[in-house]
C-alpha cells in the first residue's frame, strides 16, 4: 500500500488489524498443527527500496512465498513471506514429522505449504474485512520459494508504482522451540487504494 | 570475489571503473541492466524495477525505470571517462515469479521490464550481447570490470557466465 496516504491512524489501525488478523492466525494453526501456538505483537513496518531486501535475512535468503489474489470490495493481492526454513519447520509438524527432518518438495508438501499461507492470509483479510465493513474474498493461493530478493521484487514492483517504499506487516509466531517470522504484504491495486484507505479512515 | 566490489540495490544504479565488481542480489522480476565499455573496462549497472517513467506518478528515483535508468547510467558512465561507441549491453532477470492468472498484468511485468530495457536500448545503439531473462526464478548477479563477464546465481538452477 502507499504509505505516503497514510497517517498515524490509518497505521494504528492496520497495526490492530495485524493484531487480530495475527492472533486468528495463532489460533487457525495452533488448531490445524495440534498445539499451542503464540504470538508476538505484530509490527507495521515502512521500508525503502533499499531496504526491502534486507527483510527475512537478506536478499539471498531462500524464503516461501504464498499469493492470494483478492476479490469482493478491493482487488489485488496478498503474499504471506516467510524463512524457508520456518517453512519446513511448519510442513513437518504439519505431516506428524520431527520439525528438523529434511523436506522434499512435492505435491503434497507444496499444497501443505499453500493451505499454511492460505490460513494465514485468511486469518488477516477476515480482520481487515470485519474492521473496515468490506468484503474480501481471497482466490487460490500460488507458491514460489526463491530467494527472497527475487520473491519481495513482485510487491515492492507494485508499491514502486507510486511511491518508493513498501508496507508491510511483520507477525512473529512461537511454537516452543520454534519461532517463525512471517511478513504480510497487502496489494491493493490502484482502483482500490484509495477504496481501502477511506474505509480505513471511516474506523477511526 | 574480486577487489572492490560494489552493491547495487532495488531501483539503484552504480557503475565503477577497472577492477571493480558490481553485484546485485535476489533479482526477480526486476532486471539488471550491466553496461560494459570493452575500451576503458568502465562497468555500470542497473537494477530497473518498472518500464516507463511516463506511466507511473512519480518519478524521483529515475534507476527505478529502464528508460530513464539505462539513459542516467550511460551519462553517468560517460562522465567518468567511458567511450560512448564501444559500450556494449548484458541483461538478467524479469522472472515470473508467481504464475497466478488473475494478475496476469501484475505478473508479467518482468517480461515487460526486459521488452523496455531492449528498446531503450536499441534507441541509443547499444547493442545486447546477452542475456539471460525470463523463467519463473530469482538471479543473483555479478558484473566483472576485467572482462565484462556476468555471473549469474540462482537457487536451483545453478551458476552461469554470460
Amino acid at each position: 500500500m502507499d504509505a505516503s496516504f497514510l497517517n498515524s491512524f490509518h497505521l494504528d489501525i492496520l497495526k490492530e488489524i495485524g493484531n487480530i488478523g495475527a492472533g486468528n492466525a495463532a489460533t487457525a494453526l495452533a488448531k490445524i498443527l495440534d498445539r499451542k501456538v503464540d504470538m508476538e505483537v505484530p509490527q507495521v513496518k515502512i521500508m525503502g527500496f533499499s531496504e526491502v531486501s534486507e527483510v527475512l535475512g537478506g536478499a539471498e535468503t531462500p524464503v516461501a512465498g504464498i499469493l492470494l489474489g483478492i476479490r469482493g470490495d478491493i482487488s489485488g493481492y496478498i503474499l504471506f513471506v516467510l524463512e524457508e526454513t520456518a517453512a519446513k519447520i511448519l510442513v513437518n509438524i504439519l505431516m506428524g514429522k520431527r520439525p528438523d527432518e529434511e523436506v522434499v518438495y512435492n505435491e503434497i508438501t507444496l499444497s501443505a505449504l499453500k493451505e499454511l499461507g492460505n490460513i494465514l492470509t485468511g486469518s488477516y483479510l477476515s480482520a481487515l474485512s470485519t474492521l473496515t465493513g468490506l468484503s474480501i474474498k481471497p482466490d487460490v493461493p500460488d507458491i514460489a520459494i526463491d530467494m527472497a530478493g527475487a520473491i519481495l521484487s513482485v510487491p515492492a514492483i507494485e508499491f514502486g508504482k507510486s511511491t518508493d517504499t513498501v508496507l508491510y506487516i511483520e507477525t512473529e509466531f512461537i511454537e516452543g522451540e520454534n519461532r517463525v517470522i512471517g511478513d504480510f504484504f497487502l496489494v491493493p491495486d490502484t482502483s482500490s487504494y484509495m477504496k481501502l484507505i477511506n474505509s480505513l479512515g471511516a474506523v477511526c | 570475489m574480486a577487489d572492490n566490489v560494489i552493491k547495487v540495490g532495488m531501483a539503484d544504479l552504480k557503475h565503477t571503473l577497472h577492477p571493480g565488481t558490481l553485484v546485485t542480489l535476489g533479482l526477480g522480476s526486476c532486471v539488471g541492466v550491466a553496461l560494459y565499455d570493452k575500451k576503458t573496462k568502465i562497468i555500470g549497472l542497473a537494477h530497473i524495477m518498472l518500464p516507463w517513467s511516463h506511466q507511473a506518478k512519480n518519478r524521483s528515483n529515475k534507476a527505478k525505470f529502464a528508460d530513464a535508468g539505462i539513459k542516467l547510467l550511460l551519462e553517468n558512465m560517460i562522465q567518468s571517462g567511458a567511450d560512448r561507441k564501444s559500450i556494449v549491453a548484458k541483461l538478467a532477470g524479469g522472472a515470473q515469479m508467481f504464475s497466478y492468472s488473475a494478475i496476469s498484468d501484475i505478473i508479467r511485468v518482468g517480461e515487460r521490464n526486459v521488452e523496455a530495457a531492449k528498446q531503450v536500448l536499441a534507441d541509443l545503439n547499444i547493442p545486447v550481447i546477452a542475456e539471460d531473462t525470463g523463467g519463473t526464478h530469482g538471479r543473483t548477479i555479478e558484473f566483472y570490470s576485467e572482462d565484462g563477464r556476468l555471473m549469474i546465481k540462482t537457487i536451483g538452477y545453478g551458476v552461469s557466465y554470460i
